[in-house]
């Protein structure tokens, strides 16, 4: 054994991983600047757009394919995150940063990249024109495109909450639904409205290329709920401190196998290598699944009483590992609770055993919010607001990220379901509470930002 | 440290381990061993044990002299693989020193 540094059992752990358990790459997301592309006309603007993306990414496709087989490794996405669009379209209209959106959609669709994240503006303290000319424009961006994805920033720790944005995008959101309604309100799937939004996170809808970015750069999110619950399950009936250690170790595997890719790929890509994102992220595949590693943890369903505390454990503790694993952990990197995405989720929300309230309670300890849920079609504009409102002040408080991300299914009532295929999986419309929150939402203004100290 | 590891400067360049999972049988080895030979791999080392109730043989091979891609390379070992009724894989030596080494 002169050359064979590994024992077959680590060998055939990596590869039960993959096999077995779901291991992969979520994503590897190639993070764009746009800032060069600014122009005085529109024209020249969407030329300067599209010519970049396209020779940035052009070889995304081809390197991800060739690192995924040589690794065996899967590598699920692969997509764009570009400079918000409100950075860059000066004094453009409605129906130029529609333009904007449309030739986003065209690269994403030449260098065949699955989405493209940035169609973006960050609000949290006031908007500007062309701030508000994208919220304007994002239900009609989002309905003319397909691959193009949209957040806006509506909050932070250091400024406070801007209500009028929320109050605008519970406007947005519906109108979102509407333009969409005929394909499940799909639109509202590629829309996250952020608290504390973070500049470098691979995963969408959300992803954006931040202005502090360098030119360009290759961030990595991983997945592996997975590989998670098989290692818990194995455990079977051990103490907190043994779980959380199993926990930790496996989340080390994952990630390193995470910046072991985007390194690669960073290199062939010549890009400089920026963030292993080490979130926990499930897909609506059976086993990978973040729901059933917290009912492994001892609860009878995800969404009863210990949910939160579990939830907590093992956000905390794939951080632990996560960071130790990588030099530079960034993007969400937690665990997500989405609930269309995870099988065990919608069992739970089918059963009726997790409520919205839940949920909300659950994102106070992990990445990232209310996330993928859908939600009856005739729900007012101002509730939504209000929802969004109440997941930015947990993230504002809590100095975290977090987010919303509702479909509030047109026609669709409690029970009745929608199917978005793929990733983004199927769920219930739960319901929400149908008492006013009209009053609070029409006040305006602007939540002050909290106190950093007497922090109780 | 992954900052200090060696990056796979080209699809020829490393090492690689090739995994065979399946039932014991004459003419395994041969058979991938001539699959290997036909593209110019190199055999570094073989190892072969029964590890969770499977036969499995582990090898590591040279991809320096390799005169096929990295993806011809897979795939004749998978069509090779399925006559012998035996699961191959083949994946670059990063992956596990990644996941299993400090």
């Amino acid at each position: 054994m002169r050359h064979l540094n590994f024992s077959g059992e680590e060998i055939l752990e990596t590869i039960d991983m993959v096999r077995t358990e779901q291991l992969d790459v979520r994503t590897i997301t190639v993070g764009i600047s746009l800032l060069d592309c600014v122009s005085d006309s529109c024209e020249g603007l969407c030329g300067n757009v599209y010519d970049k993306v396209e020779r940035v990414a052009r070889d995304l496709r081809r390197v991800s394919a060739d690192i995924s087989e040589e690794f065996g490794l899967p590598i699920i996405n692969n997509r764009i995150a570009v400079t918000p669009v409100a950075l860059i379209a000066g004094r453009s209209g409605p129906l130029e940063l529609l333009r904007i959106a449309e030739t986003l959609d065209r690269a994403a669709h030449a260098v065949n990249v699955d989405f493209i994240g940035g169609f973006s503006a960050q609000v949290e303290k006031g908007m500007t024109q062309i701030d508000a000319n994208l919220f304007a424009a994002i239900p009609e961006a989002l309905a003319a495109t397909q691959r193009v994805c949209a957040s806006v920033n509506v909050g932070s720790t250091r400024a406070g909450l801007n209500m009028d944005a929320i109050a605008a995008m519970g406007r947005i959101v519906k109108q979102t639904a509407a333009l969409t309604a005929n394909a499940n309100s799909i639109g509202c799937a590629k829309l996250v409205v952020f608290c504390n939004a973070v500049e470098d996170n691979p995963f969408m809808a959300g992803a954006f290329h931040g202005a502090s970015e360098p030119e360009c750069t290759v961030n990595v999110g991983v997945s592996g709920p997975g590989v998670v619950l098989r290692a818990i399950k194995a455990a079977g009936d051990v103490d907190f401190g043994t779980l959380a250690s199993i926990i930790r170790r496996t989340a080390f595997k994952i990630t390193r196998a995470g910046e072991l890719v985007g390194r690669t790929a960073a290199a062939r890509l010549g890009l400089p290598f920026g963030i292993v994102d080490l979130s926990l992220a499930p897909t609506p595949a059976e086993g990978d699944s973040v729901a059933r590693i917290l009912e492994e943890i001892g609860l009878d369903s995800v969404g009863t009483h210990g949910s939160t505390a579990a939830l907590a454990l093992l956000n905390d503790a794939v951080k632990k590992g996560g960071a130790m694993a990588s030099s530079y952990v960034g993007g969400l990197s937690g665990a997500f609770i989405p609930l269309s995405e995870d099988a065990g989720m919608i069992e739970a929300a089918e059963r009726g055993a997790i409520t919205i309230d839940k949920l909300e309670a659950m994102t106070a300890v992990c990445s990232v919010g209310l996330d993928m849920i859908a939600i009856p079609g005739d729900t007012p504009a101002e509730t939504i607001a209000a929802i969004i409102a109440d997941e930015a002040a947990i993230g504002m408080i809590n100095k975290k990220t977090t987010a919303v991300r509702l479909i509030p299914a047109v026609g669709k009532r409690v029970g009745d379901w929608v199917d978005f295929g793929g990733l983004l999986g199927r769920a219930p419309v739960i319901a929400v509470n149908t008492r006013s929150s009209s009053r609070l939402i029409a006040r305006g203004g602007r939540i002050p930002s909290p106190l950093q100290a007497l922090i109780n | 440290m992954p900052n200090q590891a060696p990056q796979p400067s080209g699809p020829q360049a490393g090492r690689a381990i090739l995994t065979i999972i399946g039932s014991d049988r004459v003419g395994i080895i041969a058979g991938i061993a001539n699959v290997l030979a036909d593209a110019n791999v190199n055999i570094l080392d073989i190892s072969q044990s029964v590890i969770r109730e499977f036969f499995t043989m582990i090898m590591m091979v040279d991809l320096a002299g390799a005169a096929v891609s990295f993806h011809e390379l897979s795939e004749r070992l998978a069509r090779k693989g399925a006559e012998l009724s035996v699961r191959v894989e083949i994946q670059r030596e990063e992956i596990f020193k990644a996941m299993h080494r400090i």
